[in-house]
Formats: C-alpha cells, sequence, structure tokens
C-alpha cells in the first residue's frame, strides 16, 4: 500500500488551494453531497469541479465515495422477486388483529 | 419526488384490493396481506435488524393501513403510502431495540492537515462496483458494514439512499432538520465509505 502524499507535497497544495477560485480539500468535502445531488450553483459546481482537476487525493476519495454509495443501494435492496415467502404465522396474525 | 415502482400509476387491481379491504372480504382481505407482507417485511427487517420486531412492525403497519384505508384517497400510489406507513412503524420499534455491535462514526471520517489537504492512503487500483457486485458475499459484506454504523447514522442512510426517501421526508419522519439529515447522511456515507475500502481496493479476501 502506498503512503499519503508526503507533507512538503501537502504544504505546496495547501498554498495553491489559497488562490482565488480554490478551495481546500477540507471545502470540497463539504460540498460532495450537494454536488451528487446537483444542487450547487453554477459557480460552486465550477469551483468545485476545478478542484477535483487540481487533487488527486479528492478525486480518488470521490471516486471511491460513489463505489461505496452504488454498492449500498445496489445491495441494501432485494428485488421484490427474490423476498423469502411470507411466514403463515405472520399473515394469521395479521388477520386476527384484523377481526378485532 | 419518489423513483422507482412505488410512484408508479395505480396498479390495475388496487380498486378492488382497497375496496375488498374496506367491505371487509376475508379472503380478498388475506390475499392483499400475502401480496404485501414480504416487501413490507424485508423494509421493516432493513430498519429494526431483527425478524421479531420486523413482524410486529408488519403487524401494527397492517392495523394502521386497515383502519385508515378507507380514507385512502388514492393522493398517491397505494404502495408508497404503505411503504411510509410500515417505515413510521419500523422506526417506533427501533426506538425500543438495543443493537449491539456498532463503530465510532467519528473515526471514520475523512482527516486533513492544518491547510485542510486531505490526508489519504493513495490508490494503487479500485475495483468497480460492477466487478464486485459479481461477488456472491457482496450482499453480506455490504449489508454486515451497514449494520456496523450506530443506529442514528445507519437510519440515515438506509432511508435516503436504500428506501429512497426524500431528505424532506426523512426530516419529517425523524423530527429533525433537513440540514441535520444531510450532515449525518453525508457522515454516515464517509464511514461506509472507509469501512467498504479494503473491499474497493480490492484487498479484502
Ligand atoms: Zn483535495
Amino acid at each position: 500500500m502506498t503512503q499519503a502524499a508526503p507533507t512538503l507535497m501537502r504544504r505546496i497544495r495547501g498554498m495553491m488551494f489559497k488562490m482565488p477560485l480554490m478551495i481546500t480539500c477540507e471545502e470540497f468535502d463539504d460540498f460532495i453531497l450537494a454536488y451528487l445531488e446537483d444542487t450547487l450553483s453554477a459557480r460552486e459546481k465550477f469551483v468545485f469541479e476545478l478542484h477535483l482537476k487540481v487533487c488527486r487525493d479528492c478525486r480518488e476519495y470521490l471516486a471511491a465515495y460513489r463505489a461505496s454509495l452504488e454498492l449500498a443501494r445496489k445491495c441494501g435492496k432485494e428485488p421484490d422477486e427474490a423476498l423469502p415467502p411470507v411466514p403463515d404465522d405472520l399473515v394469521q396474525a395479521v388477520m386476527e388483529a384484523r377481526g378485532r | 419526488m419518489q423513483k422507482g415502482d412505488r410512484s408508479s400509476a395505480t396498479e390495475p387491481d388496487e380498486g378492488e384490493a382497497i375496496a375488498a379491504v374496506a367491505n371487509a372480504d376475508p379472503a380478498a382481505a388475506e390475499r392483499f396481506v400475502r401480496k404485501h407482507a414480504g416487501w413490507m417485511l424485508a423494509v421493516a427487517m432493513r430498519i429494526v435488524r431483527d425478524a421479531h420486531h420486523a413482524e410486529d412492525a408488519v403487524q401494527n403497519a397492517f392495523a394502521k393501513v386497515f383502519d385508515n384505508i378507507g380514507g385512502f384517497g388514492g393522493r398517491s400510489a397505494l404502495k408508497t403510502w404503505m411503504h411510509r406507513i410500515v417505515v413510521n412503524e419500523s422506526l417506533m420499534l427501533l426506538r425500543k431495540t438495543n443493537r449491539s455491535q456498532t463503530v465510532a462514526i467519528d473515526e471514520l471520517q475523512p482527516v486533513f492537515d492544518n491547510n485542510g489537504c486531505r490526508i489519504e492512503d493513495r490508490w494503487m487500483s479500485m475495483e468497480t462496483p460492477e466487478t464486485l457486485l459479481m461477488r456472491s458475499d457482496i450482499q453480506a459484506q455490504v449489508n454486515g458494514k451497514i449494520d456496523l454504523l450506530p443506529d442514528n447514522y445507519r437510519i440515515i442512510l438506509v432511508l435516503r439512499d436504500i428506501e429512497e426517501l426524500s431528505t424532506q421526508e426523512v426530516a419529517q419522519l425523524l423530527e429533525i432538520s433537513e440540514a441535520n439529515v444531510k450532515v449525518r447522511l453525508h457522515r454516515a456515507r464517509a464511514a461506509l465509505k472507509r469501512l467498504l475500502e479494503p473491499l474497493i481496493r480490492g484487498q479484502a479476501v
């Protein structure tokens, strides 16, 4: 496994992130949810995508975040056809409760 | 507002089912229960994570459905309406359950240095979700990790990303602000990403 970017590299990037239209990774992180929901303003989206272009760490982070989200969406729920049969005692209990 | 089948137009047999239940035809009512109990149980299980409590939630939900179906005016699809009811009943029961092993959410959040730069291990390779989804154990792996999240985060992820409720609906159900829903969802997703990382990096056994 490779290590995180070395301290000097990060310090240089930290300076770069102070330039106009630049945001830090931490600020970028706060925008991820809104970016994926497509609720950023045009300017915010531009700034977000600019950071994405210059920052490999955030590119990798966002890719993994999206992959994890997709796995949760696809694995969290089984299709209706794949559901186990309904327990008979549950049906009975529901029907009995209804009769009362 | 809602994706998937739950928002689809009225099913052909829906009117018949509603009428049968409202008119207390026992055979039709039982068909109605058998038709819907399966998916309702699955929803309840995803929320309460306990078979016994899930069955209780479904029973309570059907009681609400039978009590209120006369007033159900078809404002939404029947399944959407019933889905909200079983979610609500499951949340009520969840408050009573004590789930065991969960992780500390703070320890799974991204880390930044003093300059706001991300500190992450670099990725040498990344498995695509398509590849991972072909693994036979993928459902168990992913659901096992979702289960590790503390309930106040897990539930937001389940309701938003799996049950596909809107931020507004989740905020109303849990009686918290929409901003709070968004913050917790992002933290839950970040934590899940960390838990799934060995898998996504192709390092998992
Ligand atoms: Zn970054």
